[in-house]
């Protein structure tokens, strides 16, 4: 399967691209339920995360997390008229066709559920729905823009409500962007290479105890049927669009972490498209003003003034410190 | 000439993008402006009111209070292009909606009718007085009832690009592709390249903002 730049512009990236493009400026909030889903829209939310539980219990209950429950989702799709997304497992093929024939507008292949595949994200040009994945750092947004991805979003630390992750991560990708742009071509192949690599993490380990070390590996369909050298023209192709653009080839969310109005602004600050609210609403004090308060404070994120009145008397959710968390445990360790 | 273009929320630097395409490639002198406050209402020729979530620009319109002056500089002469949500807000009012409609164009519109993401689509059309355009429906609304307006193009029979003297609607979306000829035809609708600006002596924004 060819991997070029062509590609990646197809139809169906004008299409799934444009749908992200809609969300700009705004708020995702998640939700569990219809209420919350109402409280959402009214709140002025271009879009609700539709989930059984918010990472914040998730993370309490432990466990496998899957996707959520198709009643669910088309119970909350049936309450509102603004777009409805749903996330699905980093690489469960299945549950991604499953979640696009219930018709969510959107999926999230997202570090909050438990991955199903310790090899691979899924491939997203796949499917015919827009996609979006997080991200720590410019190689990992590039993998998953490869991939298919219509849209990215910081990681952050979902369920914590401590916001230091989401800084990191957008950052680190804000970083990764300017260095790009200051790279000349054979850099830029270097660093096409060096992102390529995880993929060649499955056909390494089965070399792995039936060859010597050292025998030269086959790089022939590494990741559904494409090469290594198409992977890694493919991956040059758009860090050649980011050099050229100097941003990313698709819409730049933050997540992971937002737990005021502050917080949102600040994310905006730093170069957000717009913002995924998880936990931060519904588990503070009065998610009716919290939901109102973050879109006013997404759109006007330099009016400290408004953002100030906004976050009078609320009670945002009880923070975690990263430090405590063990790595084990961190969402954002998850995928790669 | 000034161009706003309602920057809340949704595709805004798209449209910004293409009016800068235009002043390069064209040489016309088009400044686009974001407007998020109705004192630069005053300062411009015509307005995009972009695609989006019509519910969230709708609730700003009203939190900015710019919709009830949007509508009043019309009636002065301002010329305004709505793309998908911007035509739900510039349609028929339906007083049972969720977000309602201007009053601008003499359409009633049904949001997001064309169906959810799945239905998303985009295929080229003949758009009187542009040519073939390639346009993109996103969870498009569909133009359900046309008054008085005159229909520019229509997709399997339902019109999906109209217009009125100062008012232009479409349920697609004609800046996601880089083509710029739909932003050139509102350009020559306002009053082409020796158009300045509304006279100022036709009323006093003061009166109303």
């Amino acid at each position: 399967m060819p991997a070029s730049a062509a590609d990646l512009q197809s139809g169906d990236d004008l299409i799934k691209r444009g749908f992200a493009k809609m969300t700009k400026g705004g708020v995702i909030m998640d939700v569990t339920t219809v209420e919350q889903a109402r409280v959402a829209e009214n709140a002025g939310a271009v879009a609700v995360m539709a989930l059984e539980k918010v990472p914040a219990d998730i993370r309490a209950a432990g466990g496998v997390a899957r996707m959520a429950d198709p009643q669910r989702i088309r119970e909350i799709m049936d309450a509102v008229t603004i777009p409805v997304m749903a996330k699905v497992r980093i690489g469960h093929i299945s549950e991604g066709y499953t979640l696009a024939a219930i018709g969510v507008d959107m999926l999230d292949e997202s570090e909050v559920l438990t991955p199903a595949d310790p090899f691979f994200h899924l491939f997203k040009r796949d499917y015919k729905l827009p996609f979006v994945c997080g991200a720590r750092n410019i190689g990992e947004a590039v993998r998953r823009i490869f991939e298919g991805a219509s849209m990215i979003r910081t990681k952050g630390e979902a369920g914590t409500g401590n916001i230091i992750e989401a800084v990191r991560h957008m950052r680190m990708m804000n970083e990764g962007i300017a260095l790009i742009q200051r790279s000349d071509d054979s850099t830029l192949q270097i660093m096409a290479r060096e992102i390529s690599s995880p993929y060649l993490t499955l056909r390494k380990e089965t070399y792995k105890g039936i060859l010597p070390e050292g025998t030269p590996m086959d790089t022939q369909a590494l990741f559904y049927n494409i090469s290594l050298d198409d992977i890694q023209d493919g991956i040059l192709s758009i860090l050649t669009e980011i050099k050229q653009n100097g941003v990313l080839p698709v819409v730049n969310f933050a997540a992971g972490g937002v737990a005021t109005p502050a917080d949102a602004a600040l994310m905006m600050k730093l170069g957000a498209d717009g913002v995924f609210v998880g936990s931060g609403i519904f588990k503070s004090q009065d998610p009716t003003e919290m939901s109102k308060a973050v879109v006013d404070a997404v759109q006007n994120y330099e009016n400290y003034e408004l953002i100030g009145q906004g976050s009078s008397g609320l009670l945002s959710m009880e923070g975690l410190d990263i430090g405590q968390i063990p790595k084990d445990m961190k969402l954002q360790e998850r995928g790669w | 000439m000034n161009i706003g273009i309602i920057g809340y929320q949704g595709d805004v630097s798209e449209h910004v993008e293409i009016f800068h395409k235009l002043s390069r490639e064209y040489k016309r002198d088009i400044d686009p402006i974001i407007i998020k406050d109705k004192r630069y209402l005053k300062s411009i020729s015509g307005l995009i009111i972009p695609g989006g979530e019509s519910t969230t620009i709708y609730k700003f319109l009203k939190e900015y209070d710019l919709f009830e002056p949007i509508r009043t500089m019309v009636s002065w002469g301002l010329h305004v292009m709505g793309t998908c949500a911007g035509l739900v807000l510039i349609s028929k009012d339906d007083p049972g909606s969720r977000v309602r409609g201007m009053n601008l164009l003499d359409v009633k519109i049904r949001r997001n009718a064309y169906g959810r993401q799945m239905d998303s689509f985009s295929e080229f059309i003949d758009l009187e007085g542009i040519g073939r355009f390639n346009a993109v429906f996103i969870r498009a609304p569909v133009i359900e009832e046309v008054g008085d307006v005159v229909v520019l193009a229509k997709h399997k029979g339902i019109p999906v690009m109209v217009r009125s003297e100062r008012v232009l609607g479409l349920s697609f979306h004609p800046e996601l592709t880089g083509d710029t000829r739909v932003h050139e035809y509102f350009v020559e609708m306002i009053g082409g390249e020796g158009y300045t600006s509304i006279p100022e002596r036709k009323y006093t924004i003061e009166e109303f903002i």
